[in-house]
């Protein structure tokens, strides 16, 4: 493989990688910092547990979060030296500014949470859980922000053949980015439902029969996930109708690939699935059932608008940005080879399809456990809590394949062209990348791949043994009324690594 | 003073600030297997760092993410450039950032040992990678005229670049040694003094040899001054540690490193990555800033957002000021 494959094999990975841990770090951070709330309020012991119990598997998941991401920090000047160099005066801004503000809040402010529950007061140490969880939430806007610039760059002129930023206040207000950010936000609180709802369920059954001190821990866990995954699912539909249109007007391909439609359809019925190859090269062999109008609500509120199709779209790019690539020795192999504007058209198909349909799958099982637990009711059927189980892994599926979408559905451009915005700014993902050695990017790629897929494991392995420990494993332990030692307790650290 | 030589403080000064933070932070992972006799003890020397060691790693983010605001060609040519060490770095970072956050969840000896293994090498690792890259911007890189790297995969390794990853590291030992003994209490803490006071004229010689070097090929007569203050402020902090004062040699070896930054820095000034090939190809701080306007951007949140970093970083530390002994380790707790 060449060096351009192999780097975007590894973003790929590092940041789909990245972003199982995000999201979750995202949504049960705030959660957490509602339960501890509650705890201060009112005093309930119950609250007080669940707090504990989540901070704990909220904290192992975060040091994962914390050091997968530093990786993407710098992968943008090791792997994409090029692209950096096209657009860091635009793009740099909302990375530094994503560290400055929300960075050294997070971990400060997680340092302070961790190790102050008996050091600060209690409501500075409140404090501290809402000030890294609100920055959590914070970097997702900088970075989504920085993303969003990629596929609709604003408030740019071009100098020198490169954009310059004159406009801090348009990337940041970037329409794309405004509809982005609800949507990945609703998604990380979708996957934190989940995971209280599966793991709840199944604390709820395994003592269904005996008296468990802790079953109104994991009655309101349940109730608070599932909750939140139904209000979540809401935003995720409401913003994900905002994106479709906003895409419609901004990134026809990838719109016209979300449904692999080939002919430009006036009105455009929309794909609900389809059977056969969808990889675009003959279309008429594609059986797909149809709503008929839907595609064509979907981009432009009217059930008669016209949605281009893919091949409609490839001519109008190669008048546009040409039929081949330049003959430039540093494009490799590709140098004056022609350049192919239609996206991975079953990736795109199918993740778009498996992003709603894994979305809508969770928000499912958000209202069956509402109506399981009505009225006091505590479900005691083995079936619903191996679904909730395997239901933790729904938003995650969901998230990756948005995502993977969202990336793939603009090659091959790394920075998409704005059709109403400066020409020029655009990039091919081809020339972004750095003057490397295939044995330079093989090294990384599988040092990386390998040290991630081990630490998965590990915690994998930490998760499971913390969520069958259940409340009493984070609990400080009860002190032994005999212990002489020369532990003194009121001396010793709430916490110690 | 230009926006842009602004900047260049400012991308020298978060620099500094990880140094500085960090440095310590590797210095006691260094000293978990030299220090630390048993698990407890190496609890201790740990949780000296627990609450802070992830806000101090974030000065590093900061310092990679102003260089793409500030400089994207410094950014995109350095860390490309300079591509094996930086991933070794990354590998290291991850591994024990993990590491201290897993290593007592789980109550066995052998999940400790492999995860203090882990803390150690991701202690030793970072310190020289981040010194031999810093040492590769001083003293230049093969660049082609686009700032490309030209030549092979190990063209920022050399002897110079090396001394430069020894002199990091030897300096984040002493660091990490006069920290620990200012940290931790009793017996422990004389262990910890002594380590920094008999290292310390050992460990600080690759970072003079590096100073003396770049100040000789690259120096300008300003930045003998600071070379000068490091080198008095590393004996002020050995005197010091001959008295027992574990705080002001900690604050003298503060003066150290930033009088070895400035130096470094200001003898790289008004390139930030020389090329090795040809001087027309250097990068510079007006040929690769960014635009006037983003400059001018990145300064408001700065101005606001860096006191804010100092000030709540602060209380933080001093939140955790006490100094941990073996008494005050809780037994280990986990499912």
């Amino acid at each position: 493989m060449e060096v351009l494959e192999l780097a975007r094999w590894q973003f790929g990975i590092t940041t789909v990688y990245h972003f199982l841990m995000v999201p979750l770090t995202i949504g049960l951070s705030v959660l957490v910092a509602g339960m501890q709330t509650a705890w201060v309020r009112t005093g309930d012991q119950r609250y007080y547990k669940m707090t504990k119990f989540w901070g704990k598997l909220l904290l192992v998941n975060f040091a994962m979060g914390v050091v997968t991401g530093i990786v993407q920090e710098f992968q943008f000047g090791m792997n994409w030296n090029a692209y950096s160099r096209f657009v860091g005066d635009v793009f740099g801004a909302p990375l530094a500014m994503e560290g400055l503000v929300a960075f050294f809040v997070e971990s400060t402010f997680l340092g302070l949470w961790i190790f102050g529950w008996d050091r600060l007061p209690k409501k500075v140490h409140l404090a501290c859980a809402w000030a890294f969880s609100l920055a959590t939430v914070a970097s997702a806007y900088f970075i989504l922000a920085a993303n969003s610039w990629m596929q609709h760059p604003v408030g740019v002129e071009l100098v020198d053949g490169r954009p310059r930023m004159i406009s801090i206040w348009a990337v940041l207000t970037n329409n794309t980015a405004l509809a982005a950010i609800p949507h990945t936000i609703a998604g990380a609180f979708s996957v934190a439902a989940a995971f209280l709802v599966g793991i709840a369920a199944w604390h709820l059954w395994r003592k269904r029969k005996e008296a468990d001190e802790h079953r109104a821990v994991w009655r309101s866990s349940l109730r608070l996930g599932a909750w939140t995954g139904v209000v979540a699912f809401a935003v995720l539909a409401i913003t994900g109708d905002m994106q479709g249109k906003l895409m419609f007007e901004q990134q026809p391909m990838k719109m016209a690939s979300a449904e692999a439609l080939c002919h430009t359809e006036k009105p455009a019925s929309f794909s609900i699935i389809a059977i056969g190859d969808v990889s675009g090269k003959n279309c008429e062999d594609v059986k797909t059932f149809n709503v008929p109008a839907l595609l064509s609500f979907l981009a432009h509120n009217d059930f008669s608008t016209e949605v281009k199709g893919v091949e409609q779209l490839i001519g109008e790019y190669q008048a546009k940005y040409g039929t081949h690539y330049p003959d430039y020795p540093e494009l490799g192999e590709l140098a004056g080879k022609p350049i192919d504007y239609q996206p991975i058209l079953p990736v795109t198909y199918w993740g778009f399809r498996i992003m709603i349909g894994f979305g809508a799958l969770s928000a499912g099982a958000g209202v069956l456990a509402l109506w399981l637990t009505r009225r006091g009711r505590i479900p005691d059927t083995k079936w619903f809590p191996r679904m909730a189980l395997l239901g933790i892994a729904t938003p995650f599926i969901a998230n990756s394949a948005g995502w993977i979408f969202t990336e793939m559905g603009r090659q091959p451009f790394v920075v998409a062209p704005n059709p109403s915005g400066v020409d020029g700014v655009w990039m091919f993902t081809a020339r972004a990348v750095s003057n490397l050695t295939t044995g330079e990017v093989w090294t990384s790629l599988i040092a990386l791949t390998t040290l991630y897929a081990a630490l998965g494991v590990v915690e994998v392995f930490l998760l499971r043994k913390y969520v069958r420990g259940g409340v009493d494993a984070v609990l400080p332990p009860k002190p032994e009324p005999d212990d002489d030692s020369d532990r003194d307790s009121g001396d010793t650290l709430a916490f110690a690594y | 003073m230009s926006l842009e030589t602004v900047w260049f403080c400012v991308v020298a000064l978060f620099w500094l600030g990880y140094l500085f933070l960090e440095g310590f932070d590797f210095g006691v992972g260094m000293l978990l297997p030299i220090l630390g006799r048993d698990d407890t003890e190496r609890r201790v020397l740990v949780n000296t760092i627990g609450p802070v060691w992830d806000g101090n790693e974030v000065w590093l983010i900061v310092a990679g993410g102003a260089m793409f605001a500030a400089f994207p060609g410094w950014y995109a040519s350095l860390f490309s450039g300079a591509y094996l060490p930086l991933l070794l770095v990354l590998l290291a970072l991850i591994g024990r950032g993990v590491a201290f956050e897993y290593r007592g969840k789980v109550d066995s000896v052998r999940w400790r040992r492999t995860w203090d293994r882990v803390i150690v090498i991701g202690s030793w690792i970072p310190p020289l990678g981040v010194g031999l890259v810093l040492a590769t911007t001083v003293l230049g890189l093969p660049l082609d005229a686009a700032g490309n790297r030209v030549g092979g995969p190990f063209e920022a390794v050399r002897w110079e670049t090396l001394l430069g990853a020894v002199a990091v590291a030897g300096f984040s030992f002493v660091h990490g040694a006069a920290f620990l003994a200012l940290k931790t209490e009793g017996e422990l803490s004389t262990r910890a003094k002594g380590i920094a006071a008999r290292a310390l004229p050992v460990a600080l010689l690759p970072l003079f040899a590096l100073l003396v070097l770049v100040q000789w090929r690259e120096g300008v007569g300003w930045t003998l001054v600071p070379l000068f203050a490091a080198v008095v402020a590393a004996v002020t902090a050995w005197t010091r540690l001959a008295r027992g004062r574990d705080g002001q040699a900690f604050a003298a070896l503060g003066v150290v490193i930033a009088g070895a930054a400035i130096t470094l820095f200001g003898a790289l000034y008004p390139d930030v990555l020389p090329s090795t090939v040809d001087a027309a190809n250097s990068l510079t701080v007006d040929g690769v800033a960014s635009s006037p306007y983003t400059l001018k951007v990145m300064t408001w949140v700065a101005l606001f957002g860096a006191p804010a970093v100092l000030i709540y970083q602060g209380w933080t530390y001093w939140v955790f000021r006490k100094r941990i002994g073996t008494h005050h380790i809780p037994p280990v707790h986990a499912p």
